[in-house]
């Protein structure tokens, strides 16, 4: 479905992606894990294109897509959750997710408000409440919705479960896993390791901005995860 | 004239009417600048546009009441589609470079289509043709109003019906507010931004022609019209509140009313009152009548600058050397060039003011001009009236100025960025108003001439020398003044204006005193530049000699000492070659605009990084 292969992106004279590569394979849910600032959300935005990384190849459904803006790439149906939600907030929840629309996609069936308000029942009760004023939890529910509209086959999830309470998390998990029936891969970066564990199939470690490990979830080696993930105290 | 309560309802009526053009301006720059980010200067240039060309399709088209609206409608048109044109040529290009070059080339097309207009249209004010039905007018308890004002008041409501129906009930509208709050977002879920820019671009820049174009039988069509519609339509974003469309029409109505009525309270400029208003509106609402705090407020200009440093051993040689020339100058050059020379030191002074404003105090300013003709009209009215000595003038005219630019400074640095950009603007273009329509006091358009300096100064030669002592100085003073305490606050309030605010420094006050401090300089130039020229115009206050000085900052970049004078040199020197051509606002708005095509991250950012190295401090 996807393959990235040794992309190296900059923020200026900064050098933050290292040879990163990764693949998701059509309907697998791919967990990404690393520390704070080890490039998780850099890679996606290279990925989408809202970053352009200075060399590398990205493939979408077998075709390269590293040229692409973000529109382009969403319009071939790679949608994108980003960490920080960026709801549009003087739009309603419906205005919200009109933004999102995308024609429907062969072999899918399209997404529509109503249906998205049966996975997401809070957002059906006041369509038209404003984006700015809901909840943390809401908004997180909002953008993804949003980006559903688009009719995507693979989402790339950046910290769901980031700042939420445990019911709701445990709520998103359940709507992932009930995406990845629908068929939609996903890729998504995490720091919560039980949400990990429960989701996903495979699982990266990206380290100072390179994959520095990789396995099924469920061989993940805790040396690894201590390694680098766990925050080290004066160690560096 | 007997004022009933007639007359009162119809000049209240006429307000409403003048209200609906500016409105259809207003909304159409907030519109663009929304999604775009971009303040588009060429948008009053539209409305101008619009007005000459209805009047040519209308006339073209023969009688009858569908060619006058007709020609109304397609004159907005032909405006939305030279819109395009500029957008899809030249502004897409500039997406991603720095917001003030951004600004820079549609000031560049400000000129361009300036002195186009005067070649196609000719120089003459037109006088516009009466909409056909409604050339009568109504009788309104015993005074009369034109019928075509009643269509001008409801044609208004009528743009802001449409333009809410078609932003909040259309998916075009829904994707536009999407992209005004958060652009990268709405093209990463799929809607292609360029495609949208232009959509928004046409629909601004239509309804600024159709602005021209309504308002064609009751003002007809001049060139002054361009500068003007953006000063008032920058006044009814900032009063109403930058993206609020309801809030520009409220603004809209509220200026419209105080042109009607302050006609009656102080006929010489009605643009003072409306700076009252501006200032009540800003005081009590800083975002606008109905705007909100933070919409476009942030959007402040990045200027690439390099961080400030204490001038090397290579500089101050260089420095030195520049010195010994000017001092020996005077033996090698005749008296053209001495003069010449002169006005380069001025114009080097006032800019470094500028520059003092922009770089250390991240401020930047589109109304330079005021502070700068400001100098030159207080000296030359000290002068005219009172018979002061020059010596006494270029003394008093800093000063005034000083107090001039402390009280516009007190308003504008209420606002950041783009905001307080505007707001420069505006009350630059209302001193300017000032000072043009209040002729018998300053002589108007006429200027007022024979201001020359004392006796002993008279000799090109030793004014020459005066002016070079005196702008040399300023200039070190001012540069003396970035590397003090009052210079590093200055920096730390432009970097970062919570933080400093919450350490306890007050940002308004140091920000109000950059200002008076810039004005001062300023003002100073202006105040030796009248003796040296020996008159004064109105054009010394115009918002064109403002962007003389942004360019010249612009074009010699940021290092502190030679940007300016380096800047003000090039520039001088440029427009003396091309002054005397019949076009020159047309050329120099072109090379405004390839300027900032060539070198998109700044002219300044190319030139440091060749050269920047080489005047670095070697222990760097
Ligand atoms: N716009 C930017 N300009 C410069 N550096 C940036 C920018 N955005 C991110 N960085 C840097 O790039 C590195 C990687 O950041 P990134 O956001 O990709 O990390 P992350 O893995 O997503 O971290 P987190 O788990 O905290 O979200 C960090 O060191 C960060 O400081
Ligand atoms: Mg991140």
């Amino acid at each position: 479905m996807l393959q990235v292969e040794d992309l190296n992106t900059f923020y200026g004279k900064a050098q933050i992606l290292f040879d990163m590569r990764l693949a998701v394979k059509r309907g697998e849910i791919v967990v990404l894990l690393g520390r704070n600032g080890a490039g998780k959300t850099t890679t996606f935005k290279s990925i989408m294109g809202i970053v352009r990384p200075q060399s590398g190849k990205i493939m979408f459904k077998g075709r390269p897509i590293q040229t692409l803006p973000p529109y382009k790439t969403c319009a071939l149906g790679l949608g994108y959750v980003p960490e920080d939600r960026r709801i549009f907030s003087g739009l309603s929840i419906l205005e919200n997710l009109e933004v999102g629309k995308q024609p429907p996609r062969a072999g899918l069936e399209p997404w529509t408000p109503a249906r998205l308000f049966e996975l997401f029942p809070n957002l059906g009760e006041r369509p038209h409440q404003r984006g700015g004023t809901l909840s943390g939890g809401e908004q997180q529910m909002l953008t993804i919705a949003r980006t559903l509209m688009g009719n995507p086959e693979m989402i790339i999830l950046d910290e769901p479960s980031e700042g939420l309470a445990p019911v709701i998390v445990a709520q998103l998990a359940r709507t992932i896993l009930r995406l990845k029936q629908e068929g939609v891969s996903i890729l998504l970066a995490e720091q919560n390791l039980n949400f990990a564990n429960y989701v996903g199939d495979r699982v990266y470690i990206v380290y100072h901005g390179s994959i520095c490990y990789e396995s099924a979830i469920a061989e993940l080696s805790a040396e690894a995860y201590e390694k680098y993930c766990a925050l080290q105290i004066g160690g560096g | 004239m007997d004022r009933t309560l007639g007359f009162y309802i119809v000049q209240f009526l006429t307000g409403l009417a003048d209200a609906s053009a500016l409105f259809l301006v207003a909304c159409g720059l907030s519109l663009i600048f929304g999604v775009s980010r971009i303040v588009n200067l060429a948008h009053g240039s539209f409305y101008m546009v619009g007005a000459y060309v209805a009047y040519y399709l209308i006339g073209f088209f023969s009688e009858g009441g569908c060619a006058f609206w007709a020609g109304i409608v397609l004159a907005a048109v032909v405006v939305g589609l030279i819109g395009v044109g500029i957008e899809v040529l030249l502004l897409r290009r500039l997406y991603g470079a720095p917001e003030l070059f951004m600004l820079f080339a549609t000031f560049g097309v400000v000129l361009i289509m300036q002195d186009l207009s005067r070649w196609l249209f000719g120089a003459e004010d037109l006088l516009g043709p009466r909409a056909p039905g409604l050339a009568g007018s109504v009788n309104i308890r015993g005074t009369l109003l034109p019928q075509y004002d009643l269509a001008l008041i409801l044609i208004a409501p009528l743009i802001l019906g449409v333009l809410w129906l078609l932003l909040n009930r259309t998916r075009w509208g829904i994707l536009v507010r999407a992209a005004t709050e958060d652009r990268e977002m709405s093209d990463a879920l799929g809607v292609n931004q360029t495609r949208l820019f232009t959509s928004v671009f046409f629909l601004g820049s239509f309804l600024a022609g159709l602005g021209g174009a309504i308002q064609l039988p009751k003002g007809g069509a001049n060139l002054l019209m361009d500068l003007n519609t953006i000063a008032e339509a920058f006044v009814v974003v900032v009063v109403g509140g930058m993206g609020s469309i309801p809030g520009a029409y409220l603004a809209a109505v509220i200026i419209g009313e105080l042109g009607s009525f302050g006609v009656l309270v102080f006929p010489e400029s009605t643009l003072v009152l409306m700076f009252l208003v501006m200032a009540v509106v800003l005081v009590i609402r800083p975002h606008g009548l109905l705007g909100q705090a933070g919409a476009g407020a942030h959007v402040a200009f990045r200027a690439a600058e390099a961080v400030l440093q204490p001038a090397s051993k290579k500089l101050k040689l260089l420095g030195l050397a520049c010195l010994v020339l000017i001092l020996v100058m005077p033996v090698l050059v005749g008296t053209f060039q001495l003069v010449l020379l002169t006005e380069i030191a001025l114009f080097a002074l006032a800019s470094m003011s500028l520059y003092f404003m922009m770089g250390p105090g991240g401020m930047v300013s589109f109304g330079h001009a005021a502070f700068f003709g400001g100098g030159a009209y207080a000296a030359a009215l000290l002068v005219h009236y009172l018979q002061t000595p020059m010596e006494l003038a270029v003394l008093l005219a800093p000063l005034l100025v000083g107090l001039l630019a402390l009280i516009i400074g007190w308003f504008c640095v209420r606002l950041s960025g783009v905001y307080m950009a505007m707001l420069t603007l505006a009350f630059a273009q209302i001193c300017w108003s000032i000072v043009f329509q209040w002729g018998e006091v300053t002589g108007g358009d006429d200027g007022l001439l024979s201001i020359w300096p004392s006796q002993w100064a008279s000799d090109k030669i030793v004014f020459y020398y005066l002016t070079m002592i005196l702008s040399i100085g300023g200039i070190l003073v001012l540069r003396y003044f970035i590397f003090t305490p009052f210079g590093y606050t200055m920096r730390a309030c432009r970097d970062s204006a919570l933080r400093v605010d919450s350490i306890g420094i007050n940002l308004a006050r140091h920000q109000c005193l950059a200002f008076a401090v810039a004005g001062v300089f300023a003002g100073l130039a202006g105040g030796l530049y009248v003796f040296s020229k020996g008159s004064v115009f109105p054009d010394e206050m115009a918002i064109p000699r403002s962007f003389d000085f942004l360019f010249m900052v612009l074009l010699g970049g940021v290092e502190t000492l030679f940007g300016p004078i380096a800047g003000a040199a090039a520039f001088t020197w440029l427009h003396d070659q091309i002054s005397r051509t019949d076009f020159w606002q047309l050329i120099l708005g072109c090379i405004f605009v390839l300027l900032v095509v060539a070198f998109p991250q700044g002219i300044v950012g190319s030139i440091n990084v060749r050269w920047g190295r080489f005047f670095a401090n070697q222990n760097h």
